[in-house]
C-alpha cells in the first residue's frame, strides 16, 4: 500500500486524538498533521453522500475496503451510507497481494482477509476503498483479484487522501483529500480502529 | 527457515503459524469461480518422484497450478533414472531447464538434503524414506486447527494432546509430525508396539507409550500411521489380527474418545488393519477434508517459498 506503516512502537493508544494539531507532535517530530479527525469525518461523510448520488441512492452497490486501512474506511463509508439511507450497504475486503507486480522485488508477504458479501459481486457496482491513491498499483492489482470474483457491472474508487504521482491510467471516483506532494514524501493514515486515533500525517520518507 | 524445506524441525513457531495463516486465506480460492492466482505465473516447479505417489504429487500439482506456476512431473519409472542416471546429474539436468523449485519424494532418507547441496533452487521434501514428510504435517496441523482452534487465525495448537498411533519406525509422517506438534505448542504422544518403536525414539519432542488405550480417553486427536508392508524386511508383528486388536482404531475404541476428538489418517488407509472402515467414513474422521487441506498448505508453502525475491518463512 501507499501509505507507510507506522512505526514500532507507535502502538494503538499511544497517543491521545484530543491532542492532536497541525504542528509537529513530541511523538512523532517531522510528521505534520494535514487532516484532523474531524476533517476525516466530513470528507468521509461528504464521500459517502457522493457515493449515494452517483449510484441513485446505493442500488445495487458493495463496498470493499482494501487491506489494512481500507477496509476500516468501507467499514466507515457503509455505517454513514446507512444513516443516510436506513440500509447499510454490503461491505467486505479485498486482498490484492498475490495480485501485486512489485511481487518479485520483495520477500513473499503474509495475505490479508478476503471477504465477500455473501451475494457475491456480480452484477454489483462495486466501491474499492483505500485510503491512499498513489502510484495506481495497488489498484490496478485490485481489479484484477476482483476479476478472480466475479463480473461486477461497473467498478469505483474511493481514497481518503490522493497524493498524485500516478504511474498508471487510474484515477478515483471519489476523494476525501487531494494532497500534493513530493515524492520523497510519506503520507500516513491513521485510524482509530487499529491506530488508537484518527489522522492524516505528511513526513518525509525513508526516516 | 531456509531456502528449502527439508524437515518440519527447521521451522520456527512462527514461520508455521504464517504457513497455516496463509493457508486459510488460500482456502478460499477452492470456492471462487476461477480456481487460480496469478502469483508464481512463470516460475517451474519439477515434482520429482522416485517413489510411487498419488495424493502429494497430484496436491503438489494442484497447488502449483492453481498459483499459476509450469509443473514437470518427472517420476522415475520409465526416465533415464531407469538407465542408471544419479541423483545429482537429475538434479542438474532438471534445473538446466530452468526449474525454480523441485518438488522431490524419494526412498532414500537425506536425499532431499542432498539435493539441495547441488541445485540453486528451491528444494521441498515431499517425503523421504523413513525420515520426513514435512508438507504432510503442517496439513496435518492445518486440519487440527481447523477442526479443534476456533479463531485460529494466528495461533498454534497450545495445550492439545495428539496421540500418534502405529507404524512409527517406517513413518516419516509420525517424525515431521512429532516436530511440528511441539513448535506449536501441542503435546504429542506416540503409541506403537515395541517392535515398531524407533529406538531414539527417547530423544523425540514427545511421549511414548505401548498401550493404546491408555491414551484414547485423554486425546483430542488420534493420528492412525499406515502399516507400511511395502517397508518391512522382518516380521515386526505376528499376524495383521494380533495387531488390528491391540494398535488398530475400530469403533469399540473410538467411543473411548472425548466428544470432541478427531481422528486422522494419513492415507493410503488399510483399511481393517489400522483403522476400521466405519471409523474411516465417520463424522470424526478427518480423512478428506485433509487431503482438500494438503493443496492450500502446499500453495501456501510454495507461495512463501517462491512468490517474493526471497523466502519469507
Amino acid at each position: 500500500m501507499c501509505a507507510m506503516r507506522p512505526e514500532p512502537g507507535h502502538e494503538p493508544g499511544d497517543a491521545d486524538p484530543g491532542n492532536l494539531d497541525r504542528s509537529d507532535r513530541p511523538a512523532d517530530p517531522g510528521w505534520k498533521a494535514v487532516l484532523t479527525p474531524e476533517e476525516i469525518r466530513r470528507a468521509l461523510s461528504r464521500i459517502a453522500h457522493e457515493i449515494l448520488e452517483r449510484t441513485h441512492g446505493g442500488e445495487g452497490i458493495v463496498l470493499l475496503g482494501i487491506p489494512t486501512r481500507g477496509v476500516y474506511l468501507a467499514r466507515r463509508l457503509a455505517e454513514r451510507i446507512g444513516e443516510f439511507e436506513g440500509a447499510p450497504a454490503p461491505v467486505g475486503s479485498l486482498d490484492v497481494t498475490m495480485h501485486r507486480d512489485d511481487l518479485r522485488l520483495r520477500p513473499a508477504r503474509a495475505l490479508q482477509r478476503t471477504e465477500v458479501p455473501p451475494d457475491g459481486v456480480d452484477g454489483k457496482t462495486v466501491v474499492l476503498v483505500d485510503d491512499v491513491l498513489f502510484s495506481g498499483r495497488t489498484v490496478r492489482a485490485a481489479l484484477d483479484a476482483l476479476n478472480d470474483l466475479g463480473r461486477p457491472r461497473s467498478v469505483q474508487l474511493a481514497v481518503l487522501v490522493d497524493r498524485g504521482h500516478r504511474e498508471l491510467p487510474i484515477r478515483a471516483d471519489y476523494v476525501g483529500k487531494n494532497l500534493p506532494t513530493a515524492h520523497r514524501e510519506a503520507v500516513r493514515v491513521l485510524l482509530s480502529e487499529i491506530d488508537g486515533e484518527d489522522s492524516v500525517l505528511l513526513g518525509e520518507r525513508d526516516r | 527457515m531456509n531456502r528449502h524445506l527439508i524437515s518440519a524441525g527447521d521451522l520456527s513457531r512462527d514461520d508455521a503459524v504464517l504457513i497455516l495463516d496463509t493457508a486459510a486465506e488460500l482456502a478460499s480460492v477452492a470456492d471462487r469461480p476461477i480456481k487460480k492466482l496469478p502469483t508464481l505465473r512463470g516460475r517451474t516447479v519439477v515434482n520429482l518422484f522416485y517413489e510411487d505417489s498419488t495424493r502429494t504429487r497430484t496436491s503438489f500439482e494442484a497447488a502449483a497450478k492453481r498459483l499459476s506456476a509450469d509443473v514437470i512431473n518427472f517420476s522415475a519409472k520409465g526416465s533415464s533414472v531407469a538407465k542408471g542416471e544419479s541423483l545429482k546429474d537429475t538434479a542438474l539436468t532438471l534445473e538446466a531447464m530452468g526449474s525454480d523449485a523441485i518438488v522431490v519424494r524419494h526412498p532414500a532418507s537425506g536425499a532431499p538434503r542432498r539435493l539441495a547441496d547441488w541445485t540453486s533452487g528451491r528444494v521441498i521434501n515431499a517425503g523421504d524414506g523413513t525420515h520426513e514428510h514435512p508438507t504432510q504435517a503442517l496439513l496435518d496441523a492445518f486440519t487440527i486447527r481447523q477442526r479443534l482452534v476456533p479463531d485460529g487465525r494466528g495461533r498454534g495448537l497450545d495445550g492439545l494432546r495428539v496421540t500418534i498411533v502405529g507404524d512409527v519406525l517406517h513413518s516419516r509422517v509420525a517424525r515431521s509430525n512429532v516436530l511440528l506438534l511441539d513448535t506449536l505448542g501441542a503435546e504429542a504422544t506416540v503409541v506403537a508396539p515395541p517392535t515398531l518403536m524407533p529406538h531414539a525414539i527417547d530423544t523425540w519432542p514427545c511421549k511414548y507409550g505401548y498401550d493404546f488405550d491408555a491414551e484414547l480417553r485423554k486425546s483430542d486427536v488420534v493420528m492412525m500411521l499406515r502399516v507400511q508392508q511395502e517397508r518391512m524386511s522382518a516380521a515386526f508383528f505376528p499376524t495383521v489380527r494380533e495387531y488390528r486388536r491391540r494398535y488398530g482404531l475400530d469403533t469399540g475404541r473410538m467411543a473411548l474418545l472425548p466428544e470432541h476428538a478427531i481422528v486422522m489418517h494419513p492415507g493410503p488407509m488399510n483399511r481393517g488393519v489400522e483403522i476400521a472402515a466405519e471409523v474411516a467414513d465417520s463424522p470424526r474422521s478427518t480423512i478428506v477434508a485433509q487431503v482438500a487441506n494438503g493443496v492450500t498448505v502446499r500453495m501456501a508453502v510454495l507461495y512463501l517459498m517462491l512468490g517474493g525475491s526471497e523466502v519469507a518463512v
